[in-house]
């Protein structure tokens, strides 16, 4: 609920009103992401993440909440190394992810 | 016309062959203007060039003509090949050699336009049109005798193809099968021909000839004219650029389909797996199916054990990274973050270290290098304790080859920074990146397996020797890619018992864990790791070492004994 008082923008995702083609691509072609739980090991070992804000779970997140653009902004960043699909607990491909977001 | 000189069965073959000559030549043509520039330039110059045109000589005989490679690789088949195609080419030479010396002395000599005609086809059918010397006719019988044989093996490997030593072999179309029928019957018809004289098998044996021709460059055995053109560009040091075009185009059509890779390949542990083989993948892009060969493509994981046993040399992995070139993903790159990493050192040292990654995630790793270069007294620079960038070869692998030039050029000036005159990596994907695309004039580039080894010859570092048997894994882009293979053996057999793998050095197995695949799944990979293990498992050893991080992550997950990378070995026996 925003009535206007609020100091800082409101970071209320209407569910209803977002797009989220690109997520349900996602979905289809790599069915693995909806098994991560979001633990972060792929962010704790990110090479990228070391310099920038890089975080592949943060990405996954925005994916969730239609906030695309963020998303694809943040994974430029990105240097393919594959330290996060190693140390992925559940064994999701995450390099693949990566590189299928934007195709 | 007379009928010593002509009857109408040569038709179909003359037909043919001219088909088959005039599609060689437009396709030389067009393969030839497809190169680029300064590559068209370089293989004119290869021709003149002593060194390069021995060398194509010399690979022109071995190859083409001996088959050398194959006879290495598998006795059988080397024979089989061997038998087949040296010797119809001998009874090709032969009928040559006495279109020369006998026609005319049997006054059957005809002049200008017609003669010529007359020459294209005599020699393959000699015997209908005039008598051989005995001579001629042993050495014809012996040839034609030698490729049947050649064709009984080749019936015998389509059969049952583990009588030979062939596990698993391609899996051919319509098309394929045909031609390779039709080969199959040319010499036994031939041979029946020429035994009995009658015309319906001249008449076979012709449209045979005829079937052979017209489908050869559809097929497979579009090989046979490819692979002298093939030779000649490889040597002149030509790379590929293009997926579909000019040397990769030369290479796609060399590829004889022979399979040899499927069995080669870690992949192949199933049926359904071996698909994505590079047979597959030439095949495939061949034949123009761009979404099977893009699948392949992403899938190889760039091992190179197919190009290292190729018996026509085809670097199928070049044209596997120019397919993912030429496909964008489209992540655009921003890299322009690494702009604002420092690159002040505080005190230069000779040896600078280098971890990687992938070391990263395994400490022990660096842990026993820090150890290990405490001991041997090495002043040196830790580069990356706190996180390092990326070596760019990751970026690379998927086709990205102009973006990872930001962490090439950043992880230069950090390297050139620190004034050091050596640097020693830890891992094998660094290492092949750093020697391959960096500019490091002046500097010494050593895997730690290398640093190590030479640590232990100077006597800079005393190990102790123990009873343990080890068993050593050749991460592929250490040892295929550059030979490493003495260096780590020889460290080991300092330190404990060496027992062999069932498949070594060049042939080792990739571990399943390369980043040069991108869909291939966790459970495949397990299967792929699987197998390697079960390999490296031949002999019994206590433990398995392999000289890269992510080699030794991957085995630890299915291995049943320990693995461990050489420089903790080495660390545990200081």
């Amino acid at each position: 609920m925003d009535f206007g008082f609020c100091l800082s923008p409101s970071s209320h995702v209407k569910m209803d009103s977002i797009d989220l083609t690109t997520f349900n691509r996602l979905k289809e072609t790599n069915p693995d992401v909806n098994t991560c739980i979001a633990c972060g090991s792929c962010t704790a070992t990110c090479t990228a993440g070391n310099f920038t804000e890089m975080s592949f779970r943060r990405m996954l997140l925005m994916l969730q909440r239609g906030k695309e653009d963020e998303a694809k902004k943040m994974i430029q960043r990105c240097m393919l190394c594959g330290k996060c699909t190693l140390v992925c607990p559940r064994g999701i491909n995450i390099r693949k992810i990566l590189l299928d977001i934007t195709r | 016309m007379n009928s010593q000189i002509f009857h109408p069965f040569v038709l179909p073959f003359v037909l043919g062959m001219a088909f088959v000559l005039t599609y060689c030549l437009v396709g030389l043509i067009r393969v030839i203007a497809q190169l680029p520039k300064d590559d068209r330039k370089k293989f004119w110059r290869s021709l003149v060039t002593p060194k390069t045109a021995w060398a194509n000589i010399r690979d022109l005989f071995g190859d083409c003509l001996f088959h050398v490679k194959i006879w290495k690789r598998n006795p059988v088949l080397g024979y089989m090949h061997s038998a087949i195609a040296f010797g119809w080419f001998m009874i090709i030479v032969i009928g040559h050699v006495m279109l020369f010396t006998l026609k005319p002395l049997q006054g059957i000599e005809v002049e200008g336009l017609q003669g010529m005609f007359t020459n294209f086809y005599y020699p393959i059918f000699f015997k209908y049109f005039a008598e051989e010397t005995p001579v001629f006719a042993f050495l014809m019988d012996f040839f034609l005798l030698m490729i049947i044989s050649g064709i009984l093996i080749a019936v015998v490997k389509k059969i049952h193809s583990k009588i030979v030593g062939v596990k698993r072999v391609m899996h051919f179309g319509f098309a394929d099968s045909l031609i390779r029928f039709a080969l199959w019957t040319i010499f036994p018809f031939r041979l029946i021909a020429e035994k009995t004289n009658i015309m319906a098998f001249w008449w076979l044996y012709s449209i045979d000839l005829l079937i052979f021709m017209c489908m050869l460059p559809f097929t497979r055995y579009m090989h046979i004219p490819t692979e002298a053109l093939f030779i000649l560009l490889r040597h002149a040091g030509i790379k590929v650029t293009e997926p579909r075009k000019g040397y990769a185009l030369a290479e796609l059509y060399a590829c004889p389909s022979c399979g040899l890779c499927i069995d080669a390949c870690p992949m192949s542990v199933n049926n359904k797996m071996s698909g994505n083989t590079s047979a597959y993948f030439m095949k495939k892009l061949r034949n123009k199916d761009t979404e099977e060969s893009q699948r392949i493509a992403e899938t190889c994981l760039m091992c190179g054990k197919c190009v290292k046993i190729c018996p026509v040399s085809i670097e199928s992995c070049d044209i596997k990274f120019s397919q993912r070139a030429a496909t964008p993903y489209y992540i655009n790159s921003d890299h322009s973050y690494l702009n604002d990493i420092s690159t002040e050192s505080e005190k230069s040292h000779k040896t600078l270290y280098f971890a990687g990654c992938m070391t990263q995630l395994t400490p022990k790793i660096m842990r026993s290098m820090k150890q290990i270069m405490e001991v041997a007294g090495e002043e040196y620079q830790f580069l990356d304790e706190n996180g390092g960038i990326c070596c760019g070869r990751p970026m690379m692998l998927s086709g990205k080859t102009a973006e990872a030039q930001a962490m090439v050029a950043k992880n230069t000036e950090l390297i050139k920074q620190s004034g050091a005159t050596k640097l020693v990596l830890s891992c094998p994907i660094c290492y092949k990146v750093f020697k391959e695309e960096y500019h490091l004039e002046g500097i010494e580039i050593q895997h730690h397996t290398q640093y190590i080894d030479e640590l232990i010859k100077t006597g800079k570092l005393k190990v102790n020797k123990g009873d343990v048997n080890y068993v050593y894994h050749d991460p592929c882009e250490l040892g295929r890619a550059f030979g490493v293979y003495d260096e780590p053996r020889e460290v080991l057999e300092n330190v404990g018992n060496l027992r062999k793998a069932k498949s070594e050095k060049e042939l080792s197995i990739c571990c399943g864990g390369s980043l040069g695949s991108f869909t291939l799944t966790q459970q495949e990979r397990d299967q792929v790791t699987e197998n390697s293990v079960n390999d490296l498992m031949f002999n019994n050893p206590d433990e398995i070492v392999t000289a890269c991080p992510l080699c030794l992550k991957t085995f630890a997950r299915k291995s049943p004994v320990k693995v461990k990378d050489i420089a903790e070995i080495v660390a545990e026996k200081l």
